[in-house]
C-alpha cells in the first residue's frame, strides 16, 4: 500500500438517520482512500481491523461521483457477503476504471464490536471534486 | 421549517400549493411544533416529489417526515400509470419492507417478572442480531427464488409458523407479482447468510407490556389489555433488500434522462410503471418483500421457540405485520372513480380503515393495527386505520419518531454502557453485541413517539389504541 500524504484524512459528517463519510486527498485516488476509511469507521475502530487479506475491486463508471458511491458499494458488497472489514486501500483511477485492492480481516464480532451495518452508499450530498488548494474531496450519506 | 411558505388547512394540515414545477400540492401533517422542528428539506423533497409524472392528488409527508432519500422518510404518493405515472427506488428506500409485527404472548407482566432475565439471555443468544451474525438456514438457489415468490407463506410451508399467521400480515404473506429473475446474482448471494437474521442499527426485537389503553373498543377487538405481555419484531429485507435500493437507485438515477424525466434531485431517482426498468424494478422489490415478510416469520419461529424453553406456559399468536418502505398498487377513489394506483409509502404505514376489504375477517370491522415503533428503551404504540385516512393520504399513517441528533452526536453524549444501565436501573433489560451501537440508539437520540403518534390521531390518519412499554430490547 502506498503511503499517504500528509493533508489525507477522513471525516464523518452528520446527517440525520444516517452518516456522511468524506475523503480528503492529494488526488481523486487518495480522497477515494480516504471515504473508505470513513467508511470502515462508521462500523468500528479502524485500528482493530488488521490487514490479513486482500480483496480486489475493478469497476467502470463514467460519472466521478456515481464512481465514488460504486466504489464504497462495491465495498459495502465485499464485507456483506465475506463478512469481513477492511482498513487499508489501494486505489487507482483511470477515467472511468478503477481498479483497487481492500485489505483487512473477518469480523470478529468480540474484537470489532461492529456498531452497525451499512445497508449502501447514497447519492445524498454525494460530491467529488477538487478544492482551489487542489487537494480532492471525495464524500456521500451512507444508509445505515 | 419556515411556516409562512405553507397554507394551513387545518391545525393539522399543512399545504404547498402547486407553483413551478409542482403537478400536485404538497400536504403535511403534523402539528405546529413538529412542523416548526421539521428540516427544511423536507419541504425541498415534498415539492420535488409533487413534481413527478403521473402524481395524483398530492404529495405527502407524515406527522414523523425528516430528511431522506429524494422522498422524504414519512413521505407518502401516488402514481397513475395511466398518466405515464413513474416508480421510484428512492420512494421505497433501501431497506424495502422494513416494518413491525406484534405477537400476542398470553401473558401477564406479573407472570413474566421471572423468567425476564433467563429470556433476555435466551433471545440474545438465539436471534441473531448485529453485524457479523448469520442465520442458521442456508437457501439453495432455487429454495432463494422460492422464498422471494412466497413470502411468509413459503416460510409457513416449511414449517416456520402456521396458516393463521398469515392472515394478520399484509397481502396474507406474500406479495403477488414478484420476480426473483429481476434479483441480481449479488443481491441473491448478499442474502445467502442472512436469513432469520434482525440486522443492526435501529432494528429490534422487543418484549413490551400494554401500559395503557387508549382506545377501549378497538384495543378488544385486537385482544389486547392493559398489562399483556407483546413482542415486536422491527426489520426489513437485509442483504437483498439493501442491494436492490442500491443497484436501482443508481440504474434509474442514470437512465432518467432517456426517459426524459428531469430528476431535480439525483436520489429521486425513477422510471415509468410502463417502462423496462419499472417493471423490472416492481418485479425485484416485491421479491424484496417477499423477503422482508419471510425474514421476520423466520425470526417469529425462533422467537417462539425460545419462549416455549424459558416460559413454556406462553403461547405467541400474531396481532399484524405491517410494513412501511414499499410501493403498492392499490385501488383508490379519485373523483368519485376507482383508480389502479402505485402508492409509495417511504417511512410510512398502510392504515387501511374498517371495511376495507384487504382486511382479514377477523379485523375488517374494526380496521387495520398500525404498529408505530419507539426508539429502544422508549415507548411503542399501536393504532388503528381509520375511514378517513383514505382521503388523507391513501390510508397512510406515520411509522416512528425519526431521530432528534446524528449517530455522531449521539455517541459524543452517550456511553452505551451507561444507557444499559440507566435503562436496567428502570426494568428493562437491553441484550446487544456493540455498546457503540447502544450509544447511537439511545433513547435520548430520538424524538417523542408520543407526539408524533398524536399528531397521527389529531390528523384523522390512524387513531391510537395503545401504549407500550420495553421490557426487555435485543438490539443488533
Amino acid at each position: 500500500m502506498p503511503a499517504s500524504t500528509p493533508i489525507a484524512r477522513w471525516e464523518h459528517f452528520p446527517h440525520d438517520a444516517d452518516v456522511g463519510v468524506r475523503g480528503i486527498g492529494a488526488t481523486k485516488d487518495e480522497a477515494f482512500e480516504q471515504a473508505a476509511l470513513a467508511m470502515t469507521a462508521v462500523i468500528t475502530d479502524i485500528d482493530l481491523v488488521q490487514a490479513r487479506e486482500q480483496v480486489d475491486v475493478e469497476l467502470d463508471c463514467v460519472d466521478p461521483e456515481i464512481q465514488l458511491t460504486d466504489w464504497l458499494n462495491a465495498l459495502v458488497y465485499e464485507m456483506a457477503t465475506r463478512r469481513m472489514l477492511f482498513s487499508r486501500f489501494s486505489v487507482r483511477i483511470d477515467g472511468a476504471h478503477l481498479t483497487a485492492s481492500a485489505q483487512g480481516e473477518d469480523i470478529d464480532v468480540m474484537r470489532h464490536h461492529p456498531a452497525v451495518e451499512i445497508k449502501g452508499a447514497t447519492f445524498t450530498q454525494l460530491k467529488v471534486a477538487r478544492n482551489p488548494d487542489g487537494s480532492w474531496v471525495a464524500q456521500c450519506i451512507l444508509d445505515v | 421549517m419556515d411556516l409562512g411558505k405553507f397554507v394551513r388547512g387545518n391545525d393539522y394540515e399543512w399545504r404547498i400549493e402547486p407553483k413551478g414545477a409542482m403537478r400536485v400540492p404538497g400536504v403535511i401533517y403534523a402539528d405546529q411544533a413538529l412542523m416548526e422542528a421539521m428540516d427544511d428539506k423536507v419541504f425541498e423533497q415534498v415539492v420535488n416529489v409533487a413534481s413527478l409524472p403521473g402524481i395524483v392528488k398530492a404529495a405527502y409527508a407524515m406527522p414523523d417526515a425528516h430528511w431522506g432519500y429524494g422522498f422524504p422518510i414519512g413521505g407518502v404518493a401516488a402514481f397513475d400509470p395511466d398518466l405515464g405515472g413513474v416508480v421510484s427506488a428512492g420512494g421505497v428506500g433501501f431497506d424495502i419492507s422494513c416494518g413491525v409485527r406484534t405477537l400476542h404472548t398470553g401473558l401477564t407482566l406479573a407472570e413474566l417478572e421471572p423468567f425476564k432475565h433467563a429470556l433476555a439471555d435466551a433471545l440474545f443468544y438465539r436471534i441473531p442480531a448485529g453485524i457479523g451474525s448469520t442465520g442458521t438456514i442456508r437457501l439453495s438457489t432455487e429454495q432463494m427464488d422460492a422464498m422471494l415468490r412466497g413470502g411468509a407463506r413459503w416460510a409457513v410451508e416449511r414449517g416456520w409458523g402456521t396458516r393463521e399467521d398469515l392472515d394478520r400480515i399484509e397481502e396474507h404473506g406474500h406479495m403477488a407479482g414478484a420476480e426473483p429473475a429481476s434479483v441480481s446474482e449479488q443481491a441473491k448471494k448478499r442474502q445467502r447468510d442472512e436469513m432469520g437474521t434482525l440486522g443492526s442499527g435501529n432494528h429490534y426485537l422487543e418484549v413490551q407490556h400494554v401500559a395503557e389503553i387508549l382506545d377501549q373498543d378497538t384495543a378488544a377487538a385486537f385482544g389486547i389489555e392493559r398489562g399483556h405481555i407483546v413482542v415486536s419484531i422491527h426489520c426489513g429485507s437485509r442483504g437483498l433488500g439493501h442491494q436492490i435500493g442500491t443497484e436501482f437507485l443508481r440504474e434509474m438515477a442514470i437512465e432518467a434522462s432517456q426517459h426524459h424525466i428531469t430528476l431535480p434531485d439525483r436520489e429521486l431517482a425513477c422510471a415509468p410503471i410502463n417502462s423496462d426498468t419499472g417493471r423490472t424494478y416492481l418485479g425485484a422489490m416485491r421479491s424484496a418483500i417477499n423477503c422482508a415478510l419471510a425474514n421476520r416469520q423466520i425470526l417469529t419461529h425462533l422467537t417462539r421457540e425460545v419462549f416455549k424453553s424459558v416460559v413454556p406456559a406462553a403461547e405467541l399468536t400474531l396481532l399484524y405485520d405491517v410494513s412501511h418502505n414499499t410501493c403498492k398498487v392499490e385501488t383508490h377513489v379519485l373523483d368519485g372513480k376507482p383508480r389502479q394506483l402505485y402508492v409509495h409509502r417511504k417511512g410510512a404505514t398502510r392504515a387501511f380503515g374498517p371495511g376495507h376489504p384487504d382486511l382479514p375477517d377477523s379485523l375488517r370491522a374494526v380496521g387495520q393495527p398500525v404498529l408505530i415503533g419507539g426508539s429502544m428503551g422508549t415507548a411503542s404504540y399501536i393504532l388503528c386505520g381509520t375511514k378517513e385516512s383514505e382521503q388523507r393520504a391513501f390510508s397512510s399513517a406515520c411509522h416512528g419518531a425519526g431521530r432528534s441528533m446524528s449517530r455522531h452526536e449521539a455517541l459524543r453524549r452517550y456511553r452505551g454502557r451507561g444507557v444499559v444501565d440507566d435503562l436496567a436501573g428502570r426494568g428493562i433489560l437491553i441484550r446487544s453485541p456493540s455498546m457503540r451501537g447502544v450509544a447511537e440508539e439511545a433513547p435520548g437520540a430520538y424524538k417523542d413517539v408520543s407526539i408524533v403518534c398524536e399528531a397521527a390521531e389529531h390528523a384523522g390518519l390512524a387513531r391510537l389504541v395503545a401504549r407500550l412499554e420495553p421490557v426487555v430490547c435485543v438490539k443488533g
